[in-house]
């Protein structure tokens, strides 16, 4: 049964929605006001998580936004898609209590939102760029945040986007009932209002302009490509109709109104991620009957955090632990996905135990699409930049994230391989602050 | 099962829960109401010659993000004609007569107006009359409320008049506006009263608007100061009905008033020596349903203290207030912080290494966030205890059980320097 587009709206609805004036300034007043509090040493970014629920706590809400944006310049989109429950919220001293921990993200996102929605600019940026000229490659979280940095800095900053539209994961990659479109679009527009830079979208370096051409025009070059598609099972049968990539699937997802993705009733998704999570979650919301993720070691080694995996529960998706796809069964189209069963043997050296097949224990699982959400793989261009090393396909940095080319710095998930938005900000803001440094002393 | 039934000053009623003159107070309806939910008597809105109010009339103190925990007012008394309420009155003492209904009072200071008006309320039935000499605000520039509480003399010489005519018990409500409570509790009593009762409001500007920049509450673009209730008066009435009940010349029953909400306020109110207590802003803020709360709590808090009476505890933490001078100077207290307890908030910490002694140290060990107290410094100042959020976590140990009690007067009789037991040690400034 097809869902209406009201129903499928209803489904991706906001699961963390807003908090109101008066159940932000409750909140706010149940903070403890912890002295070197453990949940802004949990965070990524450092936020004074005290300090801007304190604010908020005393209306002091553009004040409170000014303390988040300044650790974190996407402190919005980052109140909305962190994993608050294993950083600052996982660290709150109410757990200790069994009282529920303060509502961090949440206050985050209710004074992030005030400004924005406002208009209201928390700092003050120098309107002339004079220090210095630096280009950024990949619109995403990454380099967003450091051309924002580098604007409040002095340094004017270009970001070489080659989508149609900013934001990367955010834009694209995000389940979109934890960050919209709209959101994300208003904050990009917030940050480079308030910081000013540039964004050149629908460029590909390396078609339409030259790296050469990038390292003569600018002092430095910023990499924030992230990683690229979703990585091939390997197996037979994966080129059938059906079978796609989950950053490939949620990207078309995202690039049209929710109804407009067709699913059919049988979805199988392979891999135990987030990313696995939020396919199986989007699929079972966008009307699938059946979700079945299949996932080759035990619910212990599942990597996606504890809860993405309630959430998915909550959608009614069915795991298949200790399953190992091996074909891709269907006449030209996807009709279902023959598996072995594999039981947990020796350690290896990450402590996890191997999964081993178990003899002639093959079976079927029907299905009309197949999502393989296995990881991505890395970028094969970032090989041809010269003199920036790679380590595992990932670009090798220094503490101040500037690579072995020292016309290059790089952050984000083309660094670390594919963490969060807060990561890939704490990286930006260093390298910014750091090539800052450089161009503050006459350097290059 | 404890006795909470009271006779104040002859004045009986079955638990000691007193409506305080006031707006829930206001009309017979809302007595009745207040009865049916289980009050134990009422004291009736201030009558008195007529007036106006004007709008609005409350302003109140929020503290991170509690309403209300201060309330004030600039209305005043009864604004209904005195006949319409004596006629309530006449009602609902026929419909209870076992609930204490009173009847305040407040009129010109004249010894005629004052006796007609105590006559008029003695043929109601009612059970006792309550002398407003507290009201902080508007009448008080008429010569009346707190412009009589506030000279003994006058307080003396108009309960003198309320007697000569009153046929129910008196009970004088004091105004907490002065620098001393004692001398004109002593005047009511002179004066001849068969109670007091307080305190009345203080007087209060509860806040600014920070758009408008009127002074709360605002009447057409000004503001007047107003009698400030609530929880947050109630530490100032604690004080002064416990210096008043401890006075040695001091005799008459004490209605305790100030911001009780609970039935442990109320306990409190009760061990500082009064013997009814009278609630007003709780209501107004949740109305007459707390009043379960405040009977079933406060008597089995009795019987698990075997007090069976009111009576039993009235006044007994009264008894243990003293002069400062009589405190233990040897008795020596250290902080000491529960491991298992502790959730790691370092509150403790910053309060004491900014708010006090530096006796608390940040925890060394890898990865622990439980503070360490260093005794060496802790003056036992309590501080840490009280900010900490965990019930039972920090706790001030006795170091010197076994040391004879010694206090400032003690040592100064002695002709001794008196010294005191914690150490005197201060952190020095980096270089």
């Amino acid at each position: 049964m097809e869902l209406s587009p009201e129903q499928i709206n209803e489904n991706f609805k906001d699961i963390k929605p807003p908090l109101t004036d008066d159940h932000a300034v409750v909140e706010a007043n149940r903070c403890l006001y912890c002295y070197d509090a453990p949940c802004a040493v949990a965070c990524p970014t450092h936020i004074d998580i005290p300090e801007f629920i304190r604010r908020i706590g005393s209306g002091n809400v553009v004040g409170s936004a000014e303390t988040i944006l300044d650790s974190n310049i996407l402190g919005a989109s980052c109140a909305r898609v962190c994993p608050t429950e294993v950083l600052c919220e996982g660290s709150c001293v109410f757990l200790d209590l069994d009282a529920p921990a303060i509502d961090i993200g949440r206050l985050q996102r209710y004074a992030t939102d005030h400004v924005m929605t406002h208009g209201i600019h928390v700092f003050d940026t120098p309107k002339e760029k004079t220090l210095g000229k630096v280009a950024l490659i990949g619109g995403g979280p990454a380099s967003l945040a450091c051309a924002a940095e580098l604007g409040r800095l002095g340094i004017q900053a270009v970001v070489y986007e080659e989508k149609e539209e900013a934001g990367g994961l955010n834009r694209y990659g995000i389940a979109p009932y934890k960050l919209t479109n709209e959101e994300t679009r208003q904050e990009i527009k917030y940050i480079q209002d308030m910081t000013g830079f540039e964004i050149k979208t629908g460029v590909r370096v390396g078609r339409d302009i030259s790296f050469a051409q990038l390292e003569q025009e600018y002092d430095f070059i910023f990499l924030g490509v992230g990683v690229s598609s979703s990585r091939m099972l390997r197996i037979d049968g994966e080129d059938k109709e059906g079978v796609v990539g989950a950053t490939e699937w949620i990207e078309e997802l995202r690039k049209k109104p929710l109804h407009a993705t067709k699913v059919g009733p049988k979805v199988i998704v392979v891999g135990a991620g987030n990313t696995a999570i939020d396919a199986a979650t989007e699929a079972a919301r966008l009307g699938a009957q059946e979700v079945t993720i299949v996932y080759r070691r035990g619910k212990d080694e599942m990597p996606a955090y504890e809860f993405e995996y309630e959430l998915a529960l909550k959608d009614k998706v069915r795991f298949q632990w200790f399953t190992q796809p091996v074909e891709v069964l269907g006449n030209g189209r996807v009709e279902g996905l023959k598996c072995h069963r594999m039981a947990p043997g020796e350690h290896d050296e990450s402590g996890r135990p191997v999964p081993v097949p178990v003899p002639d224990s093959d079976f079927v699982i029907e299905a009309d699409t197949v999502i393989k959400a296995t990881g991505q793989v890395k970028h094969d261009f970032l090989s041809g930049i010269d003199g920036v090393e790679l380590q595992w396909g990932l670009v090798k940095v220094d503490d101040n994230y500037r690579t072995s080319n020292p016309k290059y710095y790089a952050g984000g998930d083309c660094v670390n391989g594919g963490k969060e938005v807060v990561n890939a900000v704490y990286h930006a803001k260093r390298a910014a602050l750091a090539m800052h440094r450089v161009l503050s002393e006459g350097g290059k | 099962m404890a006795d909470l039934s009271t006779n104040f000053a002859g004045i009986k009623s079955p638990n000691p829960f007193w409506l305080a003159s006031a707006p829930p107070t206001n009309s017979g309806y809302q007595v009745n109401r207040a009865f049916e939910a289980g009050w134990g008597g009422a004291v009736w809105k201030t009558l008195g010659g007529p007036i106006v109010n004007v709008n609005s009339r409350y302003g109140a103190l929020s503290y991170r993000g509690h309403r209300v925990m201060g309330l004030n007012n600039i209305e005043l008394i009864t604004d209904r004609p005195i006949e319409t309420n004596l006629k309530e009155i006449r009602q609902v003492k026929k419909l209870w007569p076992n609930h204490a209904v009173i009847v305040s009072l407040m009129v010109e200071s004249n010894q005629e107006t004052w006796h007609e008006m105590v006559k008029r309320v003695n043929d109601t039935g009612a059970d006792g009359i309550e002398l407003n000499f507290g009201c902080p605000h508007g009448m008080s520039e008429r010569g009346m409320g707190s412009a009589v509480g506030q000279v003994p003399q006058y307080c003396e010489q108009i309960t003198t008049w309320v007697m000569e005519a009153a046929e129910i018990p008196v009970i004088v409500k004091l105004t907490p506006n002065v620098a001393d409570i004692v001398p004109p509790g002593m005047a009511a009593q002179r004066g001849g009263a068969n109670a007091v009762s307080l305190i009345n409001t203080i007087n209060s500007v509860t806040g600014v608007n920070l758009d408008t920049l009127i002074p709360n509450p605002a009447v057409n673009g000004k503001s007047a100061h107003g009698g400030y209730c609530g929880p947050a008066v109630r530490p100032i009435a604690l004080n002064m009905v416990g210096s008043l009940s401890h006075h040695k010349e001091f005799d008459l029953p004490i209605s305790g008033i100030g911001g009780v909400e609970t039935w442990r306020d109320a306990a409190e109110f009760i061990l500082m020596g009064a013997s009814s207590v009278q609630v007003c802003t709780a209501v107004m803020k949740h109305g007459f349903r707390i009043v379960t709360d405040l009977v079933t709590g406060l008597s089995k808090w009795m019987d698990e203290k075997g007090f069976k009476t009111i009576g039993d505890f009235s006044g007994l933490s009264a008894a243990k207030l003293s002069d400062w001078g009589d405190l233990d100077l040897n008795h020596r207290v250290v902080a000491s912080i529960d491991p298992e307890k502790c959730i790691g908030c370092q509150v403790c910490y910053i309060a004491c290494e900014d708010g006090a002694h530096q006796a608390i140290l940040l925890p060394r060990e890898n990865g622990s966030r439980v503070p360490v107290i260093n005794e060496k410094c802790c003056v036992g100042c309590n501080l840490c205890s009280l900010v900490c959020p965990v019930d039972g976590c920090i706790s001030m140990v006795v170091q010197n059980p076994n040391e004879p009690a010694k206090s400032h007067n003690e040592y100064l009789a002695a002709g001794e320097e008196p010294v005191g037991n914690y150490p005197r040690h201060s952190a020095q400034i980096p270089h």
